[in-house]
This record gives C-alpha cells, structure tokens and sequence, in this order.
C-alpha cells in the first residue's frame, strides 16, 4: 500500500491541521514507513476474534442527577485565547 | 545534614517524623540542588518560592501522621495542578493554566508532599527519548548528551540525579518503564484503572496510566500506595482492594512462579541485554523463585496494534485542542483556517504525525482494515497473558532492547524510535502492572533495566518480586554530577 499526496491532503482536511508541499512529501514517507511496519497485522487471521474496546471489564456505574460544581463561569472561560464577557470568541461564521 | 539529597524518600519520611530533619531543611536542600542542575533541563515550570513557602507553613503546624509529611517533589508536566501551568510538553498548551487539580496529584499533596514544579517530558507524551518536547530535550544524568528516555524523560532524569527523592510519570506504551531503565532507577506502570486518569492531559484513554518513578523498590510502593485509589470522576477507575503496598512489602518470594517468554528474545537483540537477562533469571532462582518457560505467541504483533490503537485514540482526544476554549490560538481568514493554523502552528511534529496517522485509520473506508483488525489483535494478545498466567504468577523480561541512545540519533527514523518500546507496550496493552528495575550496565557504562510483568491488579506480587531481587542485584547508578556548575 502506498498512501499519496493527495491521501495526505486529505487526511490533511480531515485532522484540521494545514500542510504545505513540502511537508506533504515528509509526511508521506513516514506515513508510507509506519504503514509498511503496520502491514504485518495483516499475516493473522481473526475473522472469529471479538474486538477489545477496553481492558477495564467495568460497567459504567450510575450516579444520582445533582449538581456537584456551581459558578463555573470564570473557571471556564479563564484560559480562552480570546473572550467576550460569558462568550468564547471566534471568527465571524454566519455572514 | 548535607547529603540530604542523597537520602531515598523512607529516609526522608522518617528524619522528618524523627524530627531530625524539617520539611525547609529538605526541600531547600532540592530546591538548591535543581536550581545548579539547568542544564539538564528536566525542568519545564519551577514553583521553587512557593515551595519553601508550603514547607514553613507544614513546619510550623508538621502532620507527622501523613505518608509524605513535607516531602518535596516535582511532577510530569502532564499533570493538571491548580494554578500551576500545565503544558503537557506542548506549545498549544503553553500558556494553560487549569483550575483544576489532578486525583492522583491531590492524593499526593493530600498525603503532606509539596510540589516542586513541572517536569519535561515529550510532547502529549508522545515519545521516547523527549526529543518531541517544545521545551527542548532532556540531558540524562548518566552522560551528557545522553536521552534520559520519554516520555517521562524529565522525570527520570529529576530522579537519577536526584533533584527530587521521587515523582510520578505517566505509561501509554512504555513512557515510565523505558525511561527508568535508561537512568538506572525504579519504575511502576500499575494495572489500567488502579490510578485515576482524572486531570492527566489525554493521550490514548485506553491505554494511559499514572505511575511512581523512585530511587528504589521501597519508596515505588510507597508512592504507588497514594496515588491508588478508587475515583468517580474517572469512568475507568476500578474499585478493587488496594494494598497497602508499603508495609505489605517482603522479600519472601519462594516458590513463586516466573515465566520467561521465548517471543522476547527478538531477532537483532544485543548480547549484553541477552547477559542481563539471564543474569536476571539466576536472581530471581537465588531469591527462590521457579522459572517456567512460556510462550506469547502474539508478541510481536504488539507493535504495529499499539500504532494503531494509540495514534487513533490520540487523534480523537487531541480534537479538543482548536485555539477556542483554551491554549495557544493562531489568528486565521475564517472559522477553518484558524484551526488549522493553530494546529499546525501549536502542535510539534511527531504530534501531527501520530494525529494523521489516527485520522487515517478511523476514516470512512479503512476503519475495518485497521482499527477494528487492531482491536482484534489486542484481544490475542491479552489473550496470550490469560493463558500464560494460568502458569506463572509473572513474567520477567528486559526493559527495552538497549541501552539509552544518543540526542539525535533516532529522530529521523519514527519506526526505528517506536522499536523501543518493543518489551513495554505489549504490558499496555493487556492492561497489566509491570516494572523496570536497574540491573546492571552494559560496555558503556550505561544502566540496564529488567521488567517485571504481573497479574491484573497483583502489584504487590511484582513490588515484592522487584523489592527481592533489587537486593541481590545490588545495582549502583553511576553519576558523577558533570553538569553540576
């Protein structure tokens, strides 16, 4: 298997994080390396095999609806790169 | 006294409830120690004036009762501590100040200790040497220009040269154990769900634990014994019966079985690891130990599973960070633009490797082919432990497949890099305690560890199995304080 450049705009695209071309071609070449040295899963055969999602063999407990943590507001907003009274702020995303 | 930094932390623990020695006189002592010691750079956050003023406060009203009565220490920077900048080795976090405090660290400060500062360590713990820190890499005080081993690379380092008696590290795929091994001290990954995940910066949920870095066995159960417990706020917290590790510690392991897994003595492997841990297996005979010969058929499949699982995992966790709510933002045209210049601008390297690569394998169209074949493999390896442990009470194996590595020499090569993981992250994902202990050195001088891999939840077994052969194995570290000014 071989991934691309334009895989890797893709994936690009789809991680959020912008990739020049020259990046793109490192990328690919680690990637490809990394997926090679992944390949050997490929050798087993685990058509009958159940996933494991988690080692913890817990079931999510229950707990009663109340409000432990009030007046969150500053804590909340305290490391936001850019604020507005109670607001996060972002770019303008409706026109 | 003037070799107080030379003390292990039960040393410590008892002068100070003997009274011989004050809370100020130690952490001064720790304190005037890091502060000669920044060419290591184990340091990302110093919180030294606050310090030395907790340990006033606890001398002049001293809780002798507790198990850490004003015990300095510093912690991973992946650790949230309240009001105390938290970067997780990263830039996105730069500037992050939580308000909230980690469980684990709560324990710790809630048993007398009093922090230090934040310790280096690889970006979202996503290394092994911490090369991937924005802050730079660490020196390992065994030899300069050395990696002291990552992630918790700033804390092994903070350890071997003793500019704090003990600390804590987290484990995704060998992140404690590795490092330990690399500067000849003692490392504890506990079995997933026995330490709480609350307030640790996520790197892959299914995978982390918090562990104790020490000097020695002793003071590893200990710190192992606080930062244990049952916690709400962690969904994957497991409420079982913790030991009191500490005082349960023996040195009686007769008859205890240990498997040696025939799949670990992989192609390529160095003579001197080899020696190590043969050397290993008469030790634990002359502690009384019965070697049995097992097999982990799956072993070496673990690998390629763990650069799925984990990079998946990290890919979703690490979502969150997007210049909004918190952390470094990079100004963009629109809404887009301004994620993907702050992720590209805030995230390092290997971080935007591991995310595309966790991308790549949720995406619509390969998520069978590999995450969900990744998660099947996983279950044979669990599976393999299972059975082996109808046999063996543990499992003993080397640390990592060599000694520690030059600053530089693996950074152009990821496989190469994730290759040192090869012994610890099988542990990982099985969900099972292990433990690196020092065991002696290689041509170079360099430290060696041996790890110890135990039943779910059976830490005290490895503790005690690690506390018996640490004393035939009478390991001496060698350091002789070059970067001391």
């Amino acid at each position: 298997m071989s991934i691309d450049l334009k895989t890797i705009k893709h994936i690009s695209k789809l991680s959020r994080i912008s990739v020049d071309e020259k990046k793109a071609e490192k990328l690919a070449g680690d990637l490809n390396s990394i997926f090679d040295f992944i390949e050997k899963l490929n050798e087993l055969n685990t058509d009958n095999v159940e996933p494991l999602t988690s080692v913890a063999e817990t079931t999510l407990k229950l707990r009663s609806d109340e409000v432990k943590s009030k007046n969150l507001r500053d804590q909340v907003i305290k490391n936001s790169p850019k604020e507005n009274e109670d607001y996060f702020v972002v770019p303008k995303v409706i026109e | 006294m003037s070799d107080i930094t030379k003390q292990s932390l039960s040393e410590l623990v008892e002068n100070i409830k003997g009274k011989k020695l004050s809370s100020s006189e130690v952490t001064k002592a720790f304190v005037e120690r890091s502060e000669k010691s920044k060419e290591l750079n184990a340091y990302i956050t110093e919180d030294y004036a606050n310090a030395l003023n907790k340990a006033k406060k606890f001398d002049e009203k001293p809780n002798l009762n507790l198990k850490l009565p004003g015990i300095p220490m510093a912690v991973k920077d992946l650790f949230c501590t309240r009001d105390l900048r938290t970067t997780a080795g990263s830039k996105i976090l730069n500037n992050f100040v939580p308000t909230y405090e980690s469980t684990v660290t709560q324990n710790i400060w809630n048993e007398g200790a009093i922090l230090m500062g934040k310790l280096n360590c690889d970006e979202f713990a996503m290394g092994s040497s911490n090369e991937t820190s924005f802050f730079g890499n660490v020196q390992n005080p065994i030899d300069k220009n050395l990696v002291p081993g990552g992630s918790s690379g700033g804390s092994s380092s903070a350890v071997a040269a003793q500019l704090t008696p003990i600390t804590i590290g987290t484990d995704t795929g060998g992140s404690i154990r590795q490092p330990a091994s690399f500067t000849g001290t003692v490392g504890l990954k506990p079995t997933y769900g026995s330490c709480s995940r609350y307030g640790i910066v996520a790197f892959a949920s299914s995978l982390d634990q918090a562990g104790p870095m020490a000097q020695n066995v002793k003071d590893c159960a200990l710190l192992q014994e606080v930062i244990s417990t049952y916690d709400e706020k962690d969904s994957t917290s497991i409420d079982f019966k913790r030991n009191e590790y500490s005082k349960e510690l023996t040195k009686d392991i007769k008859g205890k079985k240990i498997g040696i897994p025939k799949e670990y003595r992989v192609d390529g492997m160095p003579k001197e690891i080899e020696d190590l841990w043969k050397k290993g297996i008469e030790y634990a005979k002359d502690c009384g130990a019965e070697i049995i010969d097992i097999s982990l058929p799956h072993t070496n499949y673990a690998l390629p599973t763990y650069y799925i699982v984990a990079p998946a995992e990290a890919s979703s966790n690490l979502a969150r960070y997007d210049g909004v709510k918190y952390g470094f933002r990079a100004e963009g045209e629109n809404l887009i633009d301004m994620y993907e210049k702050t992720r590209s601008k805030g995230f390092g390297a290997e971080v935007q490797r591991r995310i595309m690569i966790g991308t790549y394998v949720l995406s619509s169209g390969y998520y069978d082919a590999y995450y969900l074949k990744a998660q099947k493999v996983r279950k044979l390896i669990k599976n393999d432990f299972d059975y082996a442990y109808k046999k063996v009470d543990a499992i003993l194996t080397p640390s990592t497949p060599s000694s520690a590595f030059k600053i530089g020499e693996k950074t152009n090569d990821p496989v190469s890099m994730y290759l040192n993981d090869i012994f610890t992250v099988p542990v990982n994902l099985a969900g099972l305690p292990g433990i690196s202990i020092p065991a002696g050195h290689d041509a170079k001088g360099y430290p060696l560890g041996l790890q110890i891999i135990g039943k779910a939840f059976d830490e005290q077994n490895i503790l005690n199995i690690a506390y018996a052969m640490e004393e035939k194995i009478n390991f001496k570290n060698n350091i002789n304080d070059w970067w001391i000014k």
